[in-house]
């Protein structure tokens, strides 16, 4: 119910064929299990999915922010954790694009040709959440290289990627002192840590990197140092829109859908539970929510698309995207499982594993509270 | 930063102005006196206001959905009880635009573009509410007109209209079978106007009864074929609810989260102005989280009914604009009194009209209740 391109349909019936045929099958063994599914991986770099915002010549598909909600939005629609991947690498991706050198791009855009593809976007610490600019991880200068140490936790698709974007401390206090640096699995002191036990997400590869005496070439540094924070703002924030959002919006279409075909067949009191208007008014408040977080999430991105609002506004909308749709998510999952009773509340029907993957949605990529104070900050500016 | 034509765009500067200068300093005392303002609608004729979706050479500008939610948002913004006359004329307009003859369209341009003549549209009575489809005003055709008798009340922009739309019982056939629409002008003999109501909110948008003794109506006025109005009220009706509404809605809502963050930048409190508390920032996040949402769900739709797309994919559409906006307004509204407190609920501060007035559009143009009926049975289809 979007305007697209001629090329944007076709993206979309490739990767729906996908989510269909190869992702969905998969969602409750990887929930159950909580391996990191390497098919995925098989099938993301046959079809160029890691690889999707990069320009052509470079092996990408040149995605632009509509075409990049298109194809998370219909992988999270079979299964929440599946685009996780593509987020983390692609927003790695994205920020080499904008702050990278030519040379630098060359080394990293190669260096992605054998592996797994996927890369990691490591900002979050033990101690610094949602209050980022007082990271610790500390590196360095010695000579050409970097020392790093410290750790960061909770990096979706840390277990296996071959490159981290990590944020780290070279200079003074809070977000002035932040750097941005690329470090490739295989540097000696470098080693994934413990990986985290979920409620749901599961199969992202949400692990703790830690960094003991790690050399990096001074030529890792991406942008200027200690510009790290403005990369962070003015690039990665940008990315919620196609990642969380669309992530939350596809994970809760794909719940109301199931419990629409439930409620046509589950017969109580002698007529499909369907036809009571108790359960119409449910259904009727989830599709009106999630078509106004699409809505949203698609206005957002075709603005990007276009350069058609500054800065602060495409900022505020990005924020609300993340945190409407989360919270649409959270609301549309949680009456998906009300409809379908104790069924719904069983691992033998995919709804309950909807509900608990969008409990994540609305804390990782900023939390929701972090998207409130960004909007409210643009709205009231200086006091 | 929504998607607009050149032409839009000057039409738009143009209502914001003569809203902000105009209507806004007239506002309260529409409200307080609850008597129509002749002077505003006298404004917006000369200015086109009223004639919008007339074609070109009878002085309207080919005004399309987009271009309609947008002018009816603008002036909501700071009175939705003066952008009514604007929606019910446009309305009746609207429908002779889509179902009318030639003859009948010719008959009644020239008339509608002098200035100042308003219209309404006709289709409650004191027991079909929500089901609409068992109205009992008679129409029975006796030689060249028909004779109308029963009772229409809460007519929006009723007595001072000259020109009505009116839905009544034709036959053959019961419920939406037998039903036919006609347009019926001031000063038909038989046709006076009966009780005004005393309202909560939208004030000075007059709502009056309709009362028909013997009323004979030429039977050139038929709008479409005898027995099919219920096909004129779906197809035409039920899509006018986004620009009517919905975006009605959107203006209360935009207008009252404008004034509160106007007045919690001001505000000091514990030393401080109001707006340097979270508590009150995340408040200020959620209402523009949901204002934004709104916004973007209209003008999708509205862009979707412009593309011409199909009636079976746009009606929900609409219905779930109409019901999410108002539901938004209402919160949106109802927390810009909260944030100023006791003044906020007193009439010496325009939140507490704006909440009034919010409540009003839960109600009319299909209540939300039927919203949600509309939705769930394009959601479900035949049980």
């Amino acid at each position: 119910m979007i305007q697209l391109t001629e090329e944007q349909r076709m993206i979309h019936a490739t990767v729906r064929k996908i989510a269909v045929e190869k992702i969905a099958p998969r969602a409750a063994s990887i929930d159950e299990s909580d391996e990191f599914p390497m098919d995925y991986v098989d099938v993301f770099k046959e079809n160029r999915l890691f690889k999707m915002v990069l320009p052509e010549e470079y092996g990408g598909i040149d995605a632009d922010t509509t075409t990049l909600c298109l194809i998370v939005e219909e992988l999270a629609r079979a299964y929440a954790s599946a685009p996780q991947m593509l987020i983390t690498t692609g927003a790695v991706l994205q920020m080499l694009l904008k702050a990278a050198t030519e040379a630098q791009k060359e080394k990293f855009f190669k260096r992605l040709e054998k592996g797994t593809q996927a890369c990691s976007f490591a900002l979050t610490e033990p101690g610094h959440g949602s209050d980022a600019g007082s990271l610790q991880t500390k590196a360095v200068l010695d000579g050409d290289h970097y020392m790093i140490n410290g750790a960061k936790a909770f990096i979706t698709t840390g277990e296996i990627a071959e490159l981290h974007l990590i944020f780290v401390r070279t200079g003074g206090e809070k977000a002035k002192g932040i750097s941005v640096m690329m470090v490739d699995k295989d540097t000696p002191g470098f080693r994934v840590g413990k990986k985290e036990k979920k409620m749901g997400f599961n199969g992202t590869g949400t692990v703790e990197l830690i960094f003991d005496d790690v050399r990096v070439p001074r030529d890792n540094l991406i942008g200027e140092v200690n510009k790290g924070w403005s990369l962070l703002t003015g690039v990665a924030n940008m990315m919620r829109v196609w990642g969380a959002g669309c992530t939350a919006l596809g994970n809760a279409e794909g719940a109301l859908e199931y419990v629409i075909e439930y409620s046509k067949q589950r017969v109580q009191f002698g007529k499909p539970i369907a036809s009571f208007q108790a359960i119409q008014f449910m259904l009727a408040d989830m599709a009106m929510e999630i078509e106004a977080a699409k809505s949203l999430i698609y206005r957002t991105a075709y603005l990007m698309d276009t350069n058609g609002a500054s800065f602060d506004e495409i900022e505020s909308l990005v924020c609300m995207c993340k945190c409407y749709a989360a919270d649409v998510g959270m609301k549309a999952t949680t009456d998906a499982v009300q409809i379908m009773g104790g069924y719904g509340y069983t691992q033998d029907f995919p709804v309950e594993r909807r509900m608990r993957d969008a409990k994540s949605v609305q804390i990782y990529d900023g939390s929701n509270q972090i998207q409130r104070v960004v909007i409210a900050r643009n709205m009231i500016g200086r006091l | 930063m929504i998607c607009l034509t050149e032409e839009q765009k000057m039409i738009q500067e143009m209502v914001r102005r003569l809203a902000k200068e105009k209507v806004a300093p007239r506002a309260a005392e529409i409200d307080e006196k609850d008597e129509f303002p002749w002077d505003i609608a006298r404004i917006f004729g000369e200015n086109g206001l009223l004639n919008l979706v007339l074609p070109e050479e009878y002085g309207g500008v080919n005004a399309n959905t987009t271009t309609l939610c947008m002018v009816i948002e603008e002036i909501s913004k700071v009175s939705p009880a003066c952008a009514i006359m604007v929606f019910t004329t446009q309305s009746l307009i609207n429908v002779l635009r889509r179902g009318g003859t030639e003859e009948q369209k010719k008959r009644f341009y020239p008339r509608f573009s002098s200035a100042d003549k308003l219209c309404a549209f006709v289709l409650t009575e004191p027991n079909a509410g929500s089901d609409a489809a068992s109205i009992q005003t008679k129409a029975v055709l006796d030689g060249d007109s028909y004779v109308f008798n029963g009772t229409k009340t809460f007519i929006t922009t009723g007595e001072v209209s000259d020109f009505y739309l009116i839905f009544v019982r034709t036959g053959p056939g019961e419920r939406a079978k037998g039903i036919s629409a006609f347009i019926v002008e001031k000063g038909t003999p038989g046709f006076s106007f009966g009780k005004k109501e005393k309202k909560m909110g939208l004030r000075g948008s007059p709502t009056a009864e309709l009362i028909f003794e013997n009323a004979r109506v030429p039977k050139e006025n038929l709008v479409g074929k005898a027995g099919e109005g219920w096909k004129v009220l779906t197809n035409y009706g039920n899509l006018m609810r986004i620009w009517g509404a919905a975006s009605l809605s959107l203006g209360i809502a935009e207008g009252a989260l404008e004034y509160a963050l106007g007045y919690a930048r001001e505000r000091v409190q514990f030393g401080k102005p109001i707006a340097s508390f979270q508590a009150i920032q995340f408040m200020f996040a959620d209402m523009a989280m949901l204002t934004e949402s709104a916004k973007s769900l209209i003008y999708r739709t509205s862009a979707m009914i412009d593309r011409g797309e199909p009636f079976s994919t746009v009606e929900p559409m609409v219905s779930m604009a109409k019901c999410f906006t108002t539901d938004a307004a209402m919160k949106v509204t109802t927390d810009a009194v909260q944030i100023l407190g006791g003044y906020g609920y007193t009439k010496d501060y325009p939140v507490e009209r704006m909440m009034r007035d919010a409540k009003g559009v839960q109600i009319f143009d299909g209540t939300n209740q039927i919203q949600r009926v509309i939705i769930s049975r394009a959601l479900l289809g035949k049980l």
